[in-house]
């Protein structure tokens, strides 16, 4: 690591303490950590001695509160520990359940359950793009993000109701079937979407100064990935193909011919082109979803009113759009689980922050932190 | 000195696309509305707040309140009262008390609805200074909204019957508060 050593001040790049140092805050209110996240930085002049990031100011409690309620009172807070995959984050409750509980979710549901969470995915990847921008300096791609995200919420809260928290997904299948004019406004969008990310690449990604931003900073190697348990665009980044999607397959992505996208940089940028590649792929898996969309009912027949799960360790994993989201249940057959367990990706993500970002310039970290797309309420729950 | 003027034509190239692309956007729609004075349409299963549906054949509520709808509540917002009025076969709803404050929105109450006694509002415009307004009797709501429906039908053919305005939480006046349970 000879070129992190160029960062450094004379002290730190010669092994010695650093002889005068103050601290920093960022946050727990401050625009780049897009939420409540704390960040006690060290700092030697522009550089980072440590960077200690603090947890906790928007903890809920939400594995407590799965503790102390039926499954379906549960239910509609798992769209609220990620907001933006809300989709994907019920999908990893409502399959544990099934799994559980062994409810056999009809394929029509188990095809707009796909075209859904990779809606959401979509949507999500959106916000992190605008968002990211914004934190390097650039406006006007939220704008462009938004005005596409817009056409995913209107189609999603035409079926579901609601814009952000879903709660779409029920234990056995969906709660409402979806009508015509959603598949023909997906299709429509999938078709509306494709040039727009090519537009995306001529305007921000093949920008010279965006890319200098980004190029060579942050590197996160394949080891501190599995040190610290990094899931999602921020392995793949590094360049390990590990996508549950694909490792442990689940609900009806096995029928669906898509690619996991890698780029072996593990810097900003490889995480970027990740995400970027990532949307084409959710559009691929959609319009197949759609061509291939069975008829049939969208809710199991037999599922108990009241819900009473058999004794036993039950785990569910998904790739949500910041990677593996796991839901543990233990139950003791009683119609309020044991323990849920919530395995996010965000809380991982940051943990190699401090690592990662040791010895960086201030601006530069705040470019790795948006690169790993943290969503606060998800780090705390 | 070739890569920094190479520098200088990739940067200039980009500089190129990147204004093209944003004066592109000048001939193209507007996608925004003006929102206080246009607004959207929502959509038909939008999950607004709660409020009872009345039954056509009577015009008074559907629910008898049978509860179940307060116990499938997972935040405790519901408060369902109901008595057997002299004559009638069923129970009927006296009070049905909705904290919106505490009210997620997941809509466990109206999939535990058997009768259909309870739909969503497309109410959105929901804001306030206090938050005693959101503790909304929606039994009284529908009373208000029947009487004064009946008021209107009361009136002579020549009046133009207003079309009713999609109405905000209702302040509801002289109510206790909810206690908790």
């Amino acid at each position: 690591m000879t070129e992190k050593a160029d960062f450094l001040t004379g002290d730190v790049a010669a092994g010695q303490p650093p002889r005068e140092t103050f601290v920093l805050n960022l946050g727990p209110q401050h625009p780049a950590t897009h939420g409540v996240l704390r960040v006690k930085m060290t700092m030697d002049g522009e550089y980072i001695v440590r960077a200690e990031p603090v947890c906790g100011y928007i903890h809920r409690m939400q594995e407590k509160m799965g503790e102390n309620r039926t499954y379906a009172q549960f239910l509609p807070n798992t769209s609220r520990i990620d907001y933006l995959s809300a989709m994907t984050y019920t999908h990893a409750f409502v399959g544990a359940v099934e799994r559980a509980a062994k409810i056999p979710v009809p394929p029509r549901a188990e095809y707009i359950r796909v075209i859904t969470s990779e809606l959401n995915r979509i949507s999500s990847h959106l916000v992190w793009w605008g968002a990211f921008l914004l934190d390097l300096g650039g406006f006007t791609p939220l704008l462009y993000a938004f005005d596409d995200r817009e056409k995913i919420l209107d189609l999603l809260e035409a079926i579901t109701g609601a814009r952000l928290t879903y709660c779409y997904y029920r234990f056995g299948g969906l709660c409402n079937d979806v009508d015509d004019s959603f598949i023909k406004g997906t299709r429509e969008f999938v078709a509306h979407m494709r040039p727009r990310l090519k537009m995306y690449r001529g305007l921000v990604t093949e920008n010279i100064i965006f890319r200098k931003r980004l190029e060579g900073i942050g590197p996160i190697s394949q080891e501190m990935c599995r040190k610290y348990g990094a899931t999602g665009p921020v392995i793949r980044g590094s360049g390990v193909s590990y996508d549950v999607r694909r490792v442990e397959p689940y609900s009806a992505y096995p029928e669906f011919d898509f690619e996991i996208p890698t780029f072996p940089g593990g810097d900003s940028m490889a995480r970027y082109l990740v995400r970027m590649e990532e949307m084409v792929q959710s559009l691929r898996i959609i319009e197949q979803a759609l061509d291939k969309l069975p008829a049939g009912p969208v809710m199991a027949d037999k599922v108990p009113r009241v819900l009473k799960l058999p004794a036993g360790d039950y785990c569910y994993a998904v790739e949500a759009a910041r990677g593996r989201f796991a839901v543990r249940i233990v139950s003791d057959n009683k119609e309020i689980p044991y323990r849920v367990k919530l395995r996010t990706p965000s809380l991982s993500n940051l943990s190699l922050f401090e690592e990662a970002s040791k010895g960086m310039l201030l601006p530069d970290a705040l470019a790795l932190m948006g690169s790993l797309d943290l969503v606060i309420p998800d780090i705390d729950r | 000195m070739k890569s920094a003027l190479k520098e200088i034509a990739v940067g200039f190239n980009s500089l190129i696309t990147g204004m093209r692309i944003t004066l592109g956007q000048f001939f193209k729609r507007s996608v925004t509305l003006q929102y206080p004075h246009e607004s959207l349409k929502m959509s038909e299963r939008f999950r607004g707040h709660i409020e009872l549906v009345k039954d056509p054949a009577t015009g008074k509520a559907i629910c008898y309140a049978c509860k179940l709808c307060e116990r499938a509540c997972p935040s405790d917002c519901i408060i369902v009262e109901g008595a057997k009025l002299d004559g009638a076969k069923k129970r009927s709803v006296t009070t049905y008390q909705l904290d919106f404050t505490k009210c997620s929105l997941c809509g466990s109450c109206v999939e535990a609805c058997r009768d259909g006694a309870i739909r969503f509002s497309h109410d959105y415009n929901l804001a306030s200074l206090s938050k005693e307004e959101f503790v909304m009797d929606l039994f009284k709501r529908l009373e208000t909204e029947r009487e004064e429906e009946e008021r209107r039908e009361g009136k002579p053919a020549s009046a133009v019957p207003v079309a009713v305005k999609p109405e905000a939480a209702q302040p509801a006046a002289g109510q206790t508060k909810v206690e908790v349970k």
